[in-house]
């Protein structure tokens, strides 16, 4: 459970931010999320609810959006997007789609990042 | 969005904070010339047995030492103090995973320039870990006979950040019908292509290969030249 202090560094970040603005208030984060990046979206949702109290963002709104895991088939010269780790009654496979191939190659997946903030103008 | 608010892009990585620390550690490993590698399992998994049994071995020919991180107590540390190479306790508190940070207030005051290996035992746990990078060379995932063949597939975020996967406690995988074939079907499946080694640190069986490994991999890494001159060779340590 490491989502509260993952929520509490999103918070400081935001925070920084909008003390950078001259302390606008901010009414959203939106935060990219990888499925491989080891963090879960629900856990993190109420980490934030818990983190946000008495802060500087104790108004605003969390905007999750997960991004899947996408890897590279170098023979191929093919990315293949995989449907997990939601799917767990299928064995998960990092496999080419198109030559069924193994690899480590991973383009995308490991996000963990604020993407934007919404503040007042 | 109302009339009043407008979006401002940043893409700031949340632990960019970390990913900054760890950067540093990395820079100052590499220039130190000390390959640095890190544990991670889930507890009772045997890392401590296996990183006792290896600080052991290393030590004739290598200068080792360790950092070992848990919740509470300094039992490991202790346990790894037997082994008469520098070992200190990481005492997380409530935290569930070693952070860069923590990892450099704690080599405060080492030199690393006398090192060759740093290991470092991550807090048994096999989530959190994933996200935090510590500078390390070399990340290894322990697991052992008796948690079963699809630990892989249960924990696969852990899996997919390692370089190297150690199944221990070999010695017990008849006793617990272990199906080895299985279990590296799962680790290829989650991270294709990872180097796989079997041990049991309480028998010896499976250690002169991670041994090698450990030294192997250390060599690839290529340690500072000024290091290198300043070392005596593997076999000038060998000879009394």
């Amino acid at each position: 459970m490491h989502e509260l202090s993952i929520a509490c560094s999103i918070i400081d970040l935001a925070a920084e931010e909008s003390q950078q603005r001259g302390g606008v208030a901010v009414r959203a984060v939106h935060v990219r999320l990888g499925q491989l990046s080891g963090v879960v979206k629900s856990a993190l949702l109420s980490a934030f609810e818990l983190a946000q109290e008495d802060s500087p963002l104790a108004a605003a709104r969390l905007l999750i959006e997960e991004s899947p895991i996408v890897i590279h088939c170098a023979a191929c010269d093919a990315d293949t997007t995989l449907d997990w780790p939601r799917e767990f009654e299928s064995v998960p496979s990092f496999a080419c789609a198109q030559c069924g191939v193994p690899t480590s190659d991973i383009r995308s997946g490991r996000e963990l990042e604020v993407t934007a903030l919404e503040i007042d103008t | 969005m109302s009339a009043h608010t407008r979006i401002v892009e940043i893409r700031t990585k949340i632990l960019k904070q970390n990913d900054v620390a760890a950067r540093a550690l990395r820079e100052r490993f590499e220039s130190a010339g000390v390959f640095t590698v890190s544990f991670v399992s889930s507890p009772g998994s045997g890392k401590t047995m296996l990183l006792e049994k290896t600080l052991v071995a290393l030590r004739e020919q290598y200068r080792v030492a360790a950092l070992v991180g848990d919740l509470a107590t300094d039992n490991d540390a202790r346990r790894l103090a037997r082994s008469e190479v520098p070992v200190r306790q990481i005492t997380t508190g409530t935290v569930c995973h070693l952070e860069a940070e923590m990892v450099r207030t704690a080599l405060d005051d080492w030199s690393l320039e006398e090192l060759d290996f740093l290991f470092i035992e991550n807090v048994g746990n096999l989530v959190c870990p994933a996200s935090y990078d510590l500078g390390e060379a070399m990340r290894v995932v322990v697991f052992s006979v008796t948690e079963g063949e699809d630990k892989p597939l249960k924990y696969p975020t852990i899996f997919n950040t390692a370089d190297v996967a150690v199944i221990t406690k070999a010695d017990l995988a008849a006793a617990v019908d272990f199906d080895a074939a299985e279990a590296l079907k799962n680790i290829e499946a989650v991270r294709p292509g990872m180097q796989v080694l079997t041990v049991s640190a309480k028998r010896g069986e499976g250690m002169i290969e991670w041994l090698r490994l450990l030294s192997d991999r250390r060599r690839e890494a290529r340690p500072a030249p000024d290091k290198l001159a300043a070392c005596p060779t593997e076999a000038e340590l060998r000879s009394p």
